[in-house]
């Protein structure tokens, strides 16, 4: 049963990734990728980590892609008013890194793999999350707020130079 | 293993077909509410051999119009993701619905059932999860009708959900700290506890702000008047101008929808969801020492009933504010979600934090 779901969770997850890099239109590459997203997290589901498949629906799926494709909307103009891609050239390159990464994620986490597992505990709760990102991960945590608020403060002072 | 099937069959489908026959009601509540509300008589015509029944037959006289509708698709819009809008916006609503309990459990066959669709530790973040994603069915019916206007429309419509859904986000979180845990069941259960002995522990009266919050951002959330600026059926275009038949219905239903999930999720939030105060496990324990025994099957049959009732309250009042307020206008709407009830929500959760540190755990 845990390997029937897991396998089509992981064929939709890889078909939406190949949609997203394989579709010329980038609404539709956006939308792949939020499926993408959300099959992840039903992956994070049969691994008994509740909390963070709710967190990556809401905060991935349900706010930075819809950002994104709103950006998409708004800024991005459809094929037939940009012409052909003027940096074509860039795909040869392409070809050989993204070759690259495979082999290093082949290395990295093909000799561990030992097919689906299970959940993995009581851990995936909010509650031992939260205690995790406070106590073990206090650090990167804090270094990611930082980040966060550099963030905002530059949006603050883009948007009143603006105005 | 049969049985085990049966009993999931079973809570999905009572949950399934109390949210559509509900959804399917509230057009017919809504005209005939309005119409109260205004001095007029209502939708009354429908008739089925010259029965009319307060024009409930309505409903049914609506669907079958919108089925039998051309379904028209403008020569220039995205055929995919046009036909994929509808379904996306409504079944996102419906699905949201499925966390959210409807009672305590009930003992089937030698189980101990609890009454909701899913048992899910993370259930609010459930709700949430599955009201974000709507925002795409929305975006999506924008940007495939291949028309400025419902583009422009589909914008607004997720520019409002977003700033909305932050601020439901924000505004559970007090009653979330309150009672320690994201599992929906496990809130409603929580405010069956008395304070001082005599006052049931509701969301409403331990987070009042909270509730007021909660509300407001949610009906910013369904798109509904006085946050309708997405849509503005009578003269700005919206999103779904480019649909019709049922299709259109379908995004008129996930308002609907949409509503009875926001009713279902204040219930349980704020208002005891299927607590009927001073009723146990066994019967009622009033304070004053009298208490009533009642057999276990009524017991959970006055909980699903408190549970319904309480929800048809809730949309009760919230089609009174529809049909009471004028619309915002799209930048008044934004500041009152960013500026008003966004800081007013961390100041909740800062609130209740202090308060929590102070009194203890509890």
């Amino acid at each position: 049963m845990a390997h029937v779901a897991f396998f089509a969770i992981a064929a939709i997850a890889v078909a939406s990734a190949l949609g997203l890099i394989l579709r010329p239109n980038a609404i539709h590459g956006a939308l792949f990728l939020v499926v993408n997203l959300g099959s992840v997290a039903a992956l994070y589901l049969t691994l008994g980590a509740e909390f963070l498949a709710a967190a990556q629906v809401i905060v991935y799926a349900g706010a930075i892609m819809v950002l994104f494709v709103f950006a998409i909307m708004v800024l991005i103009p459809g094929k037939e008013e940009t012409g052909p891609d003027p940096r074509r050239g860039a795909r040869l390159v392409a070809v050989p890194v993204g070759a690259l990464l495979l082999l290093l994620l082949v290395i990295a986490v093909g000799g561990r793999w030992s097919g689906p597992r299970g959940p993995a505990g009581p851990s995936g709760s909010a509650g031992a999350v939260g205690r995790l990102l406070f106590t073990n991960y206090l650090f990167p945590f804090e270094l990611t707020s930082v980040l966060l608020l550099a963030a905002m403060v530059g949006v603050l002072l883009l948007a009143r130079r603006r105005a | 293993m049969l049985i085990d099937l049966g009993i999931a069959f079973g809570r999905v489908a009572f949950v399934m077909l109390f949210v559509l026959n509900v959804a399917a009601l509230l057009g017919w509540v809504e005209r005939k509410q309005s119409a109260i509300m205004q001095d007029r008589i209502g939708a009354n015509r429908a008739s089925i051999f010259g029965f009319r029944v307060l024009g409930l037959f309505h409903p049914l006289a609506d669907t079958l119009k919108m089925l039998t509708k051309e379904d028209f698709r403008p020569a220039r819009a995205d055929r995919l993701l046009f036909d994929l809008a509808p379904a996306v916006s409504v079944f996102f609503a419906l699905v949201a619905f499925a966390s959210i309990p409807f009672g305590d459990t009930l003992r089937v066959a030698g189980r101990v059932v609890p009454l909701q669709a899913v048992t899910l530790n993370v259930g609010v973040l459930y709700v949430l999860a599955m009201l974000s994603l709507g925002v795409y069915g929305v975006m999506m019916a924008g940007w495939s009708s291949a028309n400025n206007y419902a583009l422009l429309g589909g914008q607004r419509a997720a520019a409002l959900m977003i700033s909305a859904e932050i601020a439901i986000g924000a505004s559970i979180m007090g009653v979330v700290m309150i009672h320690g845990s994201l599992n929906l069941m496990d809130i409603v259960r929580g405010q069956g506890y008395l304070l001082w002995g005599w006052v049931p522990a509701w969301g409403i009266i331990t987070q009042p702000l909270a509730f007021i919050l909660f509300v407001t951002a949610g009906i910013a959330a369904t798109k509904r008047i006085p946050f309708d600026m997405p849509e503005g059926e009578s003269e700005i275009i919206g999103y779904f101008v480019e649909y019709s038949g049922m299709k259109f219905g379908m995004f008129l239903m996930t308002d609907m929808v949409e509503t009875i999930v926001l009713a279902g999720l204040s219930t349980s939030l704020f208002l005891g969801g299927w607590q009927i105060p001073y009723l146990f496990a066994e019967g009622f324990h009033f304070p004053w020492g009298a208490g009533i025994a009642l057999p276990p099957l009524l017991v959970t049959l006055l909980q699903v009933s408190a549970f319904v009732g309480k929800v048809a309250a809730v949309i009760f009042v919230l089609m009174l504010i529809r049909w009471t307020l004028p619309r915002f206008r799209y930048d008044q709407a934004m500041r009152l979600g960013w500026l008003g009830l966004f800081p007013l929500a961390i100041a909740n959760i800062v609130l209740t934090g202090l308060v929590l540190a102070a009194w203890g755990n509890r």
